[in-house]
């Protein structure tokens, strides 16, 4: 693994973020050359992609395709697993944040990621929209308050739980408790938020809100979405990639992914055919 | 058909909504140039009573419309299909309602016929307006064929076919001015036979518009309203071979 210079991040603001942050060039995560091995099993291949500044992509494919392992990539979740190997370089903001030297703690705060069950903390509300800036030592109220009022309304919350933030966040719905998590994630201000399969665990109907505010944040954020439902990356997607067995098959516009993909496989895939 | 590869699909029952949509499409061309030979015969042969059954027939053509059209309204709600799934349903949309319009011009020569025009239909005129038929149903048989073999190639043919049957129609437009200007008499008869020249070359535009719907079916790609020697050429240089490879 090439090594690069140390990851520049900036501490968390002690305010609630409302300012957009000048514009930044080039790709908000570049993905070079990666090859992840699992002991010997190759689970990505050569992957090179360029993910869009405040675009939500989508990663699509059969089960065991690498969508998922390739989006835990991108906060250093694989990490976790002694087994897994990886090469190859992802660039963020200048920096390999595969690079040894990388605060992964301050590299998951600008990565933020949700997961297929919501999982918030059996907190209150409040608390849990709180947690990621009490971590890194916020405890001035007034900017608690502010920034868990922005996170809450940005995640279309806020007026289902208003008057009761200081109830436990268990007691929400499977959809708001999704919502929730999400708030959670953008309180901290990260640069790219990663959605693991957000709505397999939800009715239609908080799937649309979520799919909603998935529109909405990515006026500020950078948005990655792994899901199995096709419709759902159709709707909410500007890009979307398809892998197969390890490889980046396609990776193009949502809309000719959909209407006219180049590869057969592609095909195959999201219309539903034997490949 | 193969090169959509509908017999494919993990759900039998959607193959199945597909194939059924596509062969109902060719069924309803086939009505529609059946109806057509009709009314060129009967135009050629003043046959009255031909003429009146090919309006009487017109309801079939109208039927498979509608009938065609509630499946792929169904067929998009309940599958919401995708990619070539997709620009097949979009194609059958779009061609019905040409098939359907070629229909109704076919429904207008057939009036006309219907309609005293007798004296006014001179031998030379009669002869071309067959040969225009002749040259307009053949477009019509070529582009359903092409439809059915998803071949791209006659579609691109019938295109430019067109352009022999607006040259025919320039042809006759001019004699029928001449005989116009030697009797005015005969003036609101032979408007009547012009209209139903004009209504034949509608039909050769409508059958380039399918032809093109083909084409974005197998391709993906939208040509209408573009240079078809353009579109040909992109095509053959992003692909890398021939059209008439494929």
């Amino acid at each position: 693994m090439k090594q690069s210079q140390q990851l520049t991040l900036e501490p968390a603001k002690e305010t609630a973020p409302k300012k957009v942050k000048p514009e930044q060039e080039g790709p908000a995560v570049a993905v070079e050359n990666l090859d992840l091995f699992y002991d010997r099993v190759q689970a990505l291949k050569d992957i090179n992609l360029d993910i869009d500044q405040k675009q939500v992509t989508a990663f699509i494919g059969p089960s065991g395709c690498g969508k998922s392992t390739l989006l835990r990539c991108f906060n250093r979740m694989n990490d976790l697993i002694d087994s897994c190997s990886i090469t190859g370089r992802i660039m963020m903001s200048g920096t390999n944040i595969l690079g040894r030297e990388v605060d992964v703690a301050e590299l998951r705060r600008q990565v933020g990621m949700v997961f297929q069950k919501p999982n918030p903390f059996p907190k209150s509300i409040y608390e849990n929209v709180a947690y990621g800036l009490r971590i890194q030592g916020v405890n001035k109220r007034r900017v608690l308050d502010e920034t868990v009022e922005w996170a809450l309304k940005a995640s279309a919350l806020w007026n289902e739980v208003k008057d009761r933030l200081n109830e436990s966040a268990l007691g929400l719905s499977g959809g708001q408790q999704q919502r929730l998590v999400i708030a959670r994630a953008i309180a901290v201000q990260p640069k790219v938020i990663l959605l693991d399969e957000p709505c397999s665990a939800l009715d239609p109907i908080s799937t649309l809100k979520v799919e909603e505010l998935i529109n909405g944040l990515k006026e500020q954020y950078t948005i990655i979405i792994v899901t199995h439902n096709m419709q759902q990356a159709a709707r909410v997607s500007d890009k979307t990639a398809f892998m197969y067995l390890g490889e980046l098959i396609e990776y193009g516009d949502t809309d000719q992914i959909f209407t006219n993909p180049r590869e057969k496989s592609t095909e195959d895939y999201i219309t539903g055919r034997y490949g | 058909m193969d090169k959509l590869h509908l017999g494919q699909h993990i759900s039998r029952q959607f193959n199945e909504e597909l194939e059924d949509v596509r062969s109902k499409v060719l069924k309803m061309g086939g009505i529609v140039e059946e109806q057509l030979g009709l009314a060129i015969r009967a135009l050629v042969e003043g046959d009255r009573k031909l003429a009146k059954k090919v309006v009487k027939n017109d309801y079939r053509v109208n039927a498979l419309e509608v009938e065609i059209d509630e499946e792929c309204t169904r067929i998009v709600a309940r599958r919401q299909p995708a990619a070539s799934d997709l620009r097949l349903v979009m194609a059958v949309i779009k061609t019905i309602t040409d098939l359907e319009r070629i229909g109704d011009e076919v429904k207008r020569v057939a009036k006309m016929v219907v309609s005293k025009m007798d004296g006014a239909l001179k031998e030379e005129v009669r002869q071309e307006l067959e040969h225009m038929g002749q040259l307009v149903r053949e477009m019509l048989r070529l582009v359903l064929d092409a439809f059915a073999r998803l071949d791209v190639d006659t579609a691109v043919q019938v295109v430019k076919n067109d352009d022999r049957v607006d040259a025919k129609y320039i042809a006759i437009t001019r004699h029928l001015i001449t005989y116009m200007a030697e009797d005015s008499k005969s003036i609101p008869m032979i408007l009547n036979i012009l209209w139903a020249a004009r209504a034949m070359e509608r039909m050769g535009d409508r059958c380039g518009n399918i032809a093109e719907y083909i084409f974005y079916l197998v391709y993906g790609r939208d040509i209408r309203h573009i240079s078809l020697d353009d579109a040909v050429a992109e095509i053959t240089t992003e692909l890398g071979e021939g059209v008439s490879e494929q």
